[in-house]
């Protein structure tokens, strides 16, 4: 039995709801993760209380606005263990942090010629930004060559390394396999050539402790909402020396120095990014999810997510027409799995019609269905509030799926 | 809303028997549609003459809902005038939105269920959508 981490209808009033009468089994987690009081009522009381724009006034309210900001930041950089909370900058979420790195990093550096290695699990997000300022700059993309299981060998990333490869990108964690990718090595391989690591922790930021000098990345993006925060909030972290030298990519309030008629200079990093009024109730609302985090443990969070993942793993692969992918240890906090002959979208609306809310689709990752040669699979995915008894209740809802369209 | 309200029996038997279902030598009208969001793919083959559909075929993969539909459509519009079969397509769309249809839509009207269920609407209404697109061709 794997009991939850914490009292759930304690901490997350959402989960005290019923759906069609039963109550609700929250197996999408990898989409979206859901919101603790703790967070609810940081946000409500920042919005109540201290409401106010960052940065510019001098009344009180804006004083504890920008504390509070500030502090969010300080949280989000221990969290990590990045060496200095500048080196945090705070985004809408993974998608604009890649975006970011791309779009600044990327057209700055890269030239005609110069290779981005990727991988075929990577979400849109950490594909579509390169293959568009590859377009721009005529940089080559790369693509690591996935084992059966979906799991990437340091021998499939060497034959893609060269001296060209100046950006390699790669998710900590898949969405859809629950791989965990080798991110140590790949970076260790990527700088021997005077490449870039960056990091999607999309995934893994969520679900296990961070470093991001253990992690030897450059830079790192991860989103709130999968992490008990709020929609809206998400960071890239970036090595100062690399930030220093970017150039921003939107322009505005707040991120200048200097601005005349004809020209102006940027403020330093983070705000040189972060022009416009930034989303300050978000940012609180994760730190607050961080400290509700940290209270937990990483280390239980990640123990637990993976004993949820190989447990549902192993539990789905004996029953006969169903396909479970990627590897079966270490299996991270996503299943993916495909039942002979129904197609997952009647597999998620068969289950919903039980309260168990599974994700079905391409997961954002049209090229790894095309590697695993489906159209598409359901997924389930678990975090610190699932037990082993969603699990079983996954599991009954697969037999009777299975009964019901093999009527 | 009951699972038995949205797949009725004439859906479950489109779905395992779909009709039609095969490309035509020499279509005169070609379409292919992807549902994005659930990784469907359809493609619709036509073959018009003198302002009528004289044959269709419909290959792809995609959920029960959206095949169902794709088999109940070529059904109802072979041998009907491209505007009829137009005309079918858009009532049947109106139909999904609790909107009584005038002509009659045979098996189609099984999806009535799916009404019910919002994030199904693309999937039921994919068919007609390609329908619509290769009408709308030169």
């Amino acid at each position: 039995m794997i009991e939850p981490l914490v009292d759930v209808s304690r901490d997350f009033p959402i989960f005290n709801r019923r759906i069609n009468g039963y109550p609700l089994v929250y197996l999408d987690s990898a989409a979206t993760s859901h919101k603790p009081e703790p967070v609810l009522a940081a946000m409500d009381q920042f919005y109540r209380h201290s409401n106010a724009n960052v940065l510019r006034s001098v009344h009180t309210l804006a004083e504890e606005a920008t504390t509070a900001y500030a502090r969010a930041r300080e949280t989000v950089s221990t969290f990590i263990a990045a060496t200095d909370p500048k080196e945090v900058i705070f985004t809408r979420g993974t998608t604009e942090s890649l975006n970011l790195v791309a779009r600044s990093f990327g057209d700055q550096f890269l030239r005609a010629g110069d290779e981005i290695v990727l991988s075929p699990m990577e979400h849109h997000s950490n594909l579509v930004p390169w293959q568009q300022v590859a377009k721009r700059t005529g940089a080559v993309l790369r693509y690591i060559d996935l084992a059966d299981d979906g799991t990437i060998s340091i021998d499939a990333v060497r034959r893609v390394i060269s001296p060209k490869t100046r950006i390699a990108a790669l998710s900590k964690i898949s969405n859809v396999l629950g791989s965990v990718n080798p991110i140590v090595e790949v970076a260790d391989l990527v700088h021997q050539v005077g490449g870039v690591m960056v990091v999607d922790g999309a995934q893994s930021v969520p679900h296990e402790p961070t470093d991001v000098m253990a992690m030897n990345a450059d830079f790192l993006a991860f989103s709130g909402h999968k992490m008990c925060g709020p929609t809206g909030i998400g960071v890239l972290w970036g090595r100062a020396e690399w930030l220093a030298q970017m150039e921003p990519i939107a322009f505005g309030g707040e991120m200048i120095s200097y601005v005349d008629r004809e020209m102006a200079t940027w403020a330093e990093v983070p705000e040189k990014f972060e022009g416009g009024t930034p989303n300050i109730a978000g940012a609180i609302g994760l730190a607050a999810a961080i400290d509700y985090l940290t209270a937990i443990g990483m280390d239980k969070i990640c123990h637990h997510s993976q004993a949820l993942g190989e447990h549902a793993f192993d539990a789905l692969r004996e029953i006969s027409g169903v396909s479970v992918y990627g590897p079966r240890r270490p299996h991270a906090a996503a299943v993916a799995f495909t039942i002979d002959g129904i197609h997952p979208h009647d597999i998620a609306q068969v289950f919903d019609s039980k309260a168990i809310a599974i994700r079905a689709g391409h997961h954002c990752a049209q090229p790894l269905m095309q590697w695993l040669g489906v159209g598409s699979t359901a997924r389930a995915s678990f975090y610190f509030y699932n037990s082993s008894n969603d699990i079983d209740r996954l599991l009954d809802a697969i037999l009777e799926t299975k009964r019901f369209f093999q009527r | 809303m009951s699972l038995d309200d949205l797949y009725r029996e004439t859906i479950m038997d489109h779905n395992q028997s779909p009709r039609n279902r095969r490309s035509l030598e020499h279509p005169t009208k070609t379409v292919g549609l992807l549902n994005p969001t659930c990784g469907d793919q359809l493609k619709l083959d036509l073959r018009v003459q003198d302002g009528m559909v004289v044959d269709v075929g419909f290959t792809g993969h995609g959920c029960s809902i959206s095949m169902a539909s794709a088999s109940m459509l070529t059904e109802a519009i072979k041998g009907k005038s491209t505007d009829e079969a137009l005309a079918l397509a858009r009532h049947f769309k109106a139909f999904l939105t609790g909107t009584p249809s005038p002509v009659n839509l045979g098996d189609l009207e099984a999806l009535q269920g799916v009404s019910q269920f919002p994030s199904r609407v693309k999937c039921a209404t994919l068919a007609h959508n390609a329908l619509e697109k290769a009408l709308s061709q030169d």
